[in-house]
């Protein structure tokens, strides 16, 4: 209608792009980078305070080497551990970060690296102030024998989303106690479905 | 069963877990019963309870009846592609659904929703959210024996959906909320049919509250019945209405406002008594602020402009991942995208409260008799269909 009559050129190529959302988050908005168009995967505009003091309360106690910081925006950490850090990083998170649940728990296949990357995200429902973050702690796997402890001691809801990763991507969960069909069929006995290599028939 | 092993996947445990139920139904004392998935309240969905004489001993879900592999499809489409067939996991929420993967999609694509869109897209989802709650009000309403309360909200959503019918051009599966804005804008006349509308509708919730939620029967069926207490609530990460009933006002709308919610006057409802009844009428009180928001947003939209930001016909998305949240009827509902610089994304995660919601089943269930078992169920606003994505 009406709406697609004004076009604007170059709405495709903001110097924002994969920054922060769109909605003004609570936390200020830091200016658009200044630099030249550098590779985009890391032009990340400065971060936001808050969120950096809380990865630095992380770094100051496991030190650099244990933890890879993936992205600092408003309302949005990732950082990378390796598989056995994992719970030691996980229940510092709880304790003392205050991020009390874990609302999903999504793997992500790259066969080129020949990784799985499995990704926890976790919110708070009990500080006001953490509210609105997310705080994504990954970690990565061999594809052949993947393989990652278990979680849910420390985040009793990942357990169905756990149940469910490993069924979707073939990461057993060590010290789960059901690692077991879920959403697909009893008697599936195919690849696990989110792996690149399963295709859908036809296409 | 042969693939799997070359994976790595053993199946000790499950050999154990197998031999431990099978025990438990050798006892004469107990019995394992299956409710669903033909049965009429489960929907598509199945779960096991092992009863000892009333009361349930243990129960263990087993969904996955309507999985369509939703998030692998993703990977076969591209960004716009993808936008009909996501709606399907809740067709009568069809509008929240999408909410989010607009707005990752946006983030990943870097673009931005005009004003005028912004109020129309929140405008459309709250319509969705009273639409959906009315329906699952009336499945509710029938599965504790109380027909009036399927007829009224099935009724009453019939006029919801002529509405959204006007807006959209479809009744259930609108494709309205997509990425850069909404798809049209809104049809001459509508503002006052919607608020003509909002009207009625205040008028029918407070007869709701006399005939349902005011009925001695259906207190004494939900009162005290399956409490979820404020922490085991946190330690399960329960979302949305289940959440807020248990004494936590937290709304994603509140939480993390999207598109122009932090412009919106609103109160996050919720009760501290955490039984089958808080979870039942926050909804409700849900469906009374979702008019006083309507009204604001219409008030408060502008008069002309642009309502969608034109996109590349084949928008690629910048290489990176985006997770972003919105509000839905069930709770909190985020994807998760990643994307490799290409038109199609490289995986879609969508974290559905249905499933998150589904981890407190078993633990509501289990010591409540089998009669509480239609009041626990429904009242968790499960929707079988969105946990199986």
């Amino acid at each position: 209608m009406t709406s697609e009559l004004k076009e604007k050129p170059t709405t495709n190529s903001s110097p924002q792009q994969s920054s922060s959302p769109s909605s003004p988050p609570p936390s200020p908005k830091p200016a658009a980078g200044s630099s030249p168009p550098s590779p985009p995967a890391k032009r990340e505009p400065e971060s936001p305070p808050f969120e950096k003091g809380i990865v630095s309360q992380i770094i100051s106690h496991f030190g650099n080497d244990k933890i890879k910081i993936s992205y600092i925006r408003p309302l949005r950490i990732k950082i990378n551990v390796n598989p056995a850090d994992i719970v030691e990083v996980a229940t510092f998170i709880r304790d003392n970060l205050g991020f009390d649940h874990a609302e999903a728990v999504s793997g992500t296949d790259y066969p080129k690296d020949d990784q799985i990357e499995v990704i926890y995200q976790l919110g708070s429902y009990s500080r006001d102030d953490l509210e609105g973050h997310v705080f994504s702690l990954a970690t990565r796997t061999n594809r052949d024998d993947a393989r990652l402890p278990t979680l849910i001691n420390v985040y009793r809801s990942a357990e169905y989303h756990e149940r469910e990763t490993f069924e979707m991507l073939g990461v057993y969960f060590e010290g789960h106690p059901r690692n077991e069909r879920f959403i697909l069929p009893e008697d599936w006995a195919d690849l696990p479905p989110l792996r690149k290599e399963f295709r859908i028939r036809g296409r | 069963m042969a693939k799997n092993v070359e994976h790595g996947i053993e199946d000790d445990l499950n050999k154990k877990l197998a031999i431990q139920i099978v025990k438990e139904s050798e006892d004469d004392r107990l019995m394992r019963l299956s409710v669903g998935p033909q049965h009429p309240g489960s929907g598509h969905f199945r779960f096991t309870v092992t009863v000892d004489g009333d009361y349930i001993v243990h129960c263990d879900p087993d969904p996955g009846y309507v999985h369509r592999g939703e998030e692998k499809m993703c990977e076969y489409r591209n960004f716009i592609q993808n936008i009909p067939h996501l709606e399907r996991p809740v067709i009568h929420d069809s509008s929240n659904i999408i909410y989010s993967y607009s707005l990752a999609v946006e983030q990943l694509v870097g673009i931005e929703v005009p004003r005028r869109g912004q109020f129309i897209r929140a405008l459309a989802s709250e319509r969705e959210r009273q639409i959906y709650t009315l329906y699952w009000l009336a499945i509710y309403g029938i599965f504790l024996g109380h027909s009036t309360m399927f007829m009224w909200p099935t009724g009453d959503r019939e006029l919801f959906i002529d509405l959204m019918d006007a807006l959209t051009g479809a009744r259930v599966t609108h494709a309205f909320n997509i990425p850069g804005g909404v798809r049209n804008d809104i049809p001459d006349g509508f503002k006052d049919k919607c608020l003509r509308n909002i009207a009625y509708f205040e008028k029918r919730l407070k007869e709701y509250e006399d005939i349902f939620y005011n009925n001695p029967l259906f207190r004494q069926r939900t009162e005290g019945v399956g409490i979820l207490s404020k922490e085991d609530a946190i330690k399960l990460g329960v979302t949305g209405s289940v959440l807020r009933a248990s004494g936590i006002p937290y709304d994603v709308r509140k939480a993390e406002p999207y598109d122009i919610y932090n412009e919106m006057d609103f109160k996050v409802q919720y009760m501290k008594s955490g039984d089958s009844f808080a979870r039942s009428y926050v909804p409700f009180l849900d469906m009374k602020e979702s008019c006083h928001i309507m009204r604001q947003l219409l008030d408060k939209m502008p008069d002309s402009g642009e309502v969608r930001a034109k996109l590349q016909p084949n928008p690629k998305g910048a290489p990176g991942e985006a997770y972003r949240r919105v509000e839905s009827g069930r709770g909190a509902l985020g994807y998760y995208i990643v994307s490799d610089g290409t038109p199609k994304p490289y995986r879609v995660k969508i974290s559905v409260g249905s499933f998150r919601n589904m981890i407190a089943l078993p633990h509501l269930l289990v010591g409540s008799k089998l009669a509480d078992m239609p009041s626990v169920y429904w009242s968790l606003n499960y929707w079988p269909v969105e946990a199986d994505r």
